[in-house]
């Protein structure tokens, strides 16, 4: 169903929208957040002002915009798609050239006072663009080589424009969120099953010919891939890192040692502690109930999500909504896959939760969208 | 674009069945993540707390206060003094060259120390850096109150050695520095201890030697720490044991005249009780300030020292091994005599050689001295007659006599190198040359020349032993921690008492009567009358031509190659107390360069304070008055006079 087939007058307008908002899914967000904020708090060493009073400020402001956007009518959005994918094309080609440099990799342009991170930005604009095709393309079709190859590019490009920044973390959580959106519009599975044996096969390829006369990579791109697959064999390193987050991790125990009694955290074993590793803090500080906890609030926001996709009849809001939800369990599930050391250290941070203005206004944004879809769903 | 309902259908159904799909792959994705957390906060908890304990919680030993040294009557010779230090933590500070920059605008810093500091600052040590060390409390204040302009700059105290009484002791009690790799090669399994930083540990002498007492055991405290390795806080602390305080027998005071009165010569003099061994004084000059090392010392004062050919650095009165000369006539007269080979009525004739064949051996008397008995033969110290005795006792037996006096042996006292000197027999000149003894070899040992070596120690433990008649050992520690350490008066020496008693008259003789070798050194006091014997022993062989037209005067020699003075005494003659024997390197004759000597030190350690003039007899008191005058002795606190220290 397109939402040219809605029966508008079944959509909620005015004040009645307030009604429709998916409320469940708002508390869940706000007690996400909270918990941000406790740890904020926390390893500041019991200071507001360090970051957990401008990350409230900013999550004010990120509630503001996800009702702004969830009050736009969902088609509205998807006439949009299009021009949100071109400007943050734009706005990435921007920053290749325009952007400054910080914190490493990620790079974001100054416009007046808002410091815009583009990358961020185009994870959903990709996602809205690619739930946009396929609404409008003919259903019968999606499966040909032609619109698939279509999609693909698109994805493509802004993964290879944030890949070279260089940031990994992002350019993944892109390809991935813009994957399971042609995974879910129905992409037969040949496409997907092909592109993962191309995959291993180039993997094994490579590790296979180590050591060999037809050598794929140089001597030292092997060694930078050991040291990213294995952090322990760089001890004084990234594997020094993720050893100690571990340690807090794990000496968390039970119930944990207690608010601001952190030690891993307070005598700074952690690193960036109140970004990319802020969940060992509220591990070690509140245990597996702490941590436990956290990971069923994200897994009832995928619930929510996914239960509001199947729901919505409308194809766009429904693909919407699940390329959210995937870049949103794309994010924590990386992000705490690395803490605990199942995963190479890629630098993503914990949704909602680690410090950070652009990450956290975007993904707010992003449910403004699924609000949206959930509020004007056809009925 | 309007879509059949066919199609319609067909999608929703699809994007269900898909979304089901990622819903369940999601679900098992977070199951492995909710696994995986309760695997290691649940199952791996203790591993993992017990990693963290280890990460926050430091042990840090608390070094312990190093025991004090004291001289007999509990005057300290080494000390502890605060000392005051300013540290900078590299992690706190940022930027380290900034801050230093700024802190040498309060502090003096030397550019050298600027450098080192910066230079460990860039090795990434957690630890803190030493910057500037013994600054005055108004220096610390000042870092005290610009903390604020200074980030990671913190000041310390700490305690360090300090030697009050300075160059008097540095031979005796030696001086501690920081532990070298040496040190720790040293010992098996090295206190820890020594590897905290700023640790002092005995470099020689009595410090080195004592080391075991003087250390004490360290305290700890167990301190939570950043991960930059700086202490936030304490959280237990255990105070170790303070290290033994020694008391050793030396008398500061007399120890500062004895220093004093050798001046700047090369020289060394040991005084004893003969009663019991102990070590009154043991002085070598010229000495040093062993403060110069604890503070680390330069490469400008360090190579004074070294290139200085007195030898400041050597302790000669222990170390030194000197041909005793006629110091030695005593052991050879004593062989003889307990041999049986001569009695004390046997006369020889000295007219001035003693032909032995075909090679002449000189008395120092040219004209000769005569017909001599023992008594005449060691007060005039005529060299024929201990020819002539030596020919017919033989070196065996003599060696063993030196031997029964403590030559040839190290007495074991806790200071470092002591030498264990040279007691030539048969034997040993077969084992160290693969030589047969020549009847020469036995006619220059007869008088100290030859092979024979002796220190100033072992030759105050012969005066000693002779006054005696008992085996005094020397003793230089009185007690450990106020707990006295064992006094051994030594067992009867088994000589025969009359012999003992005409060599003690010999020894009389030579600094009382007229033609005594060292008359002029007598003492005129009745009570405090001394016996003695000079030594004069030639450090170059006299050639035949040299004989022949006259032996150059050691006035008119270089002072290397000056005959050493030698002078051993005992005093009161009648009640002996105190042994005492004097070295003067290249000083010309025992009787003018080392008796004087001599004597003062053992007036000295009978009176209370500088003898009194009417001790000296009376032509000299003029003289001795001015010269005491003239010494530069401590006062009661260790302090030097004002004029000298300019």
């Amino acid at each position: 169903m397109s939402f040219l087939e809605y029966h508008h007058k079944t959509v909620p307008t005015g004040a009645a929208k307030v009604l429709h908002v998916n409320w469940a899914l708002v508390v869940l967000l706000v007690a996400i957040a909270s918990v941000g904020f406790l740890m904020l708090y926390s390893v500041a060493g019991g200071r507001m002002e360090v970051w957990a009073e401008p990350q409230i400020k900013r999550f004010l402001l990120g509630l503001a915009v996800m009702f702004v956007v969830a009050f736009v009518p969902i088609w509205f959005w998807r006439n949009m798609a299009g021009l949100a994918y071109g400007l943050s094309i734009l706005l990435l080609l921007g920053v290749e050239f325009f952007g400054s440099v910080g914190m490493g990799a990620q790079r974001w342009i100054e416009i007046g006072p808002l410091r815009l991170q583009p990358s961020e930005l185009a994870k959903v604009t990709l996602v809205m663009m690619l739930a946009a095709y396929y609404d409008w393309l003919d259903i019968r079709k999606t499966s040909r080589p032609i619109w698939v190859m279509i999609p693909a590019a698109l994805i493509m490009l802004p993964t290879v424009l944030v890949l070279g920044q260089p940031d990994l973390g992002t350019a993944l959580l892109l390809m991935t969120g813009g994957v399971v959106v042609m995974f879910c519009a129905g992409v037969s599975w040949y496409y997907f099953s092909a592109v993962a044996a191309l995959l291993g096969g180039a993997v094994t390829a490579v590790f296979i010919s180590r050591g060999t006369d037809w050598q794929l990579l140089k001597d030292y791109q092997y060694r930078r891939i050991d040291t990213f697959l294995d952090p322990s064999s760089d001890p004084l390193g990234a594997g020094y890192h993720i050893s100690q987050a571990k340690i807090a991790l794990g000496s968390g125990g039970w119930a944990g040692r207690g608010f601001m009694q952190g030690t891993q955290s307070r005598l700074n074993f952690l690193p960036e502690k109140h970004t990319d590793f802020i969940f060992t803090t509220l591990a070690e500080e509140f245990g597996f109930i702490g941590a436990f906890s956290l990971l069923v609030l994200y897994a009832l926001v995928l619930a929510f999500c996914i239960s509001s996709a199947i729901q919505n009849k409308d194809r766009f809001a429904s693909l919407l909504t699940l390329g959210i939800a995937a870049t949103f369990f794309f994010y924590f599930a990386v992000n705490m896959l690395m803490v605990m050391g199942l995963a190479p250290v890629v630098g993503v941070p914990l949704p909602l939760v680690s410090y950070g203005g652009s990450a956290m206004l975007v993904l707010l944004a992003a449910f403004g969208l699924v609000q949206s879809a959930h509020i004007h769903r056809p009925r | 674009m309007r879509r059949s309902a066919r199609d319609t259908e067909e999608s929703a159904r699809k994007i269900t069945r898909r979304s089901l799909f990622l819903g369940g792959s999601m679900a098992a994705v977070v199951a492995v993540l909710g696994a995986r957390m309760r695997h290691m906060q649940v199952d791996q908890a203790d591993e993992f707390r017990l990693l963290a304990e280890d990460n926050r919680i430091s042990i840090r030993l608390v070094p312990p206060a190093r025991g004090l040294i004291y001289d007999r009557n509990g005057k300290v010779i080494a000390g502890n003094e605060q000392n005051y230090r300013v540290v900078i933590s590299r992690d706190d500070a940022g930027n380290v060259e900034d801050v230093l920059n700024r802190l040498s605008g309060i502090l003096p810093i030397s550019a050298e120390d600027f450098d080192r500091a910066l230079k460990e600052a860039r090795r990434r040590s957690p630890l803190p850096i030493l910057v500037a060390d013994r600054l005055s409390w108004d220096d610390v204040s000042k870092v005290a109150i610009n903390t604020p302009a200074l980030p990671g700059v913190s000041p310390e105290v700490g305690l360090s050695r300090i030697y009050p009484r300075d160059t008097d002791f540095a031979h005796v009690v030696g001086y501690v520095g920081p532990v070298s790799d040496s040190d720790l090669a040293k010992q098996d399994e090295p206190d820890p201890l020594l590897q905290t930083p700023k640790f002092q540990i005995g470099k020689i002498g009595v410090e080195t030697w004592m080391e075991g007492d003087l250390r004490g055991k360290a305290g700890s405290r167990r301190v939570e720490v950043n991960a930059a390795g700086r202490v936030m806080r304490e959280l237990g602390r255990q105070e170790g044991d303070a290290g033994a305080d020694i008391r050793l027998t030396i008398n500061a005071d007399v120890q500062n005249y004895v220093q004093a009165r050798l001046g700047e010569e090369a020289a060394a003099a040991v005084i004893m009780d003969v009663s019991n061994g102990d070590i009154l004084a043991i002085a070598s000059a010229p000495s040093f300030d062993p403060n110069l090392f604890v503070r680390g010392i330069s490469h400008k004062d360090y190579n004074a020292l070294t290139e200085n050919d007195h030898r400041p650095l050597a302790n000669k009165s222990v170390q030194g091994a000197y041909p005793p000369g006629s110091t030695f006539k005593m052991v050879t007269a004593l062989a003889a005599l307990e041999a049986g080979e001569i009695s004390t009525s046997t006369s020889v004739f000295c007219p001035g050689y003693y032909e032995l064949g075909g090679r002449r051996f000189h008395c120092w008397k040219r004209q000769g001295h005569g017909h001599v008995t023992l008594e005449r033969a060691l007060s005039e110290s005529c060299d024929v007659y201990f020819y002539e005795i030596a020919m017919k006792v033989g070196i065996d037996k003599i060696a063993e006599v030196g031997r029964k006096l403590g030559l040839g042996m190290r007495h074991d006292i806790p200071m470092s190198a002591i030498t264990e000197g040279l007691m030539p027999n048969k034997d040993w000149k077969a084992e160290r040359y693969k030589k047969d003894w020549m009847i020469g070899d036995t006619v220059n040992a007869s008088i100290g020349q030859g092979y024979v070596l002796t220190s100033p120690l072992q030759l105050a433990v012969m005066t000693a032993r002779i006054a005696s008649g008992k085996a005094v050992s020397p003793r230089l520690i009185y007690s450990v921690d106020d707990k006295p350490s064992a006094v051994d008066p030594g067992e009867d020496l088994g000589l025969n008492a009359q012999h003992l008693k005409a060599v003690q008259q010999g020894m009389y003789s030579v600094s009382n009567s007229q033609r005594g070798t060292a008359y002029s050194s007598r003492i005129e006091d009745k009570a405090l009358k001394m016996a003695g014997k000079t030594g004069t022993s030639q450090v170059r062989n006299i050639s035949v031509a040299e004989r022949a037209r006259g032996v150059i005067g050691n006035a008119d020699l270089p002072w290397n190659r000056r005959d050493h003075a030698l002078f051993v005494a005992y005093a009161p003659y009648d009640n002996p107390r105190y042994a005492v024997s004097v070295v003067v390197e290249h000083g010309g004759s025992g009787s003018s360069a080392a008796a004087p000597i001599g004597r003062d030190i053992l007036l000295r350690a009978m009176s209370d304070g500088i003898p009194p003039s009417s001790a000296y007899p009376a032509s000299q008191r003029n003289r001795i008055d001015t010269m005491h005058r003239k010494l530069e002795l401590r006062d009661a606190d260790g302090k030097l006079p004002e004029s000298s220290r300019a």
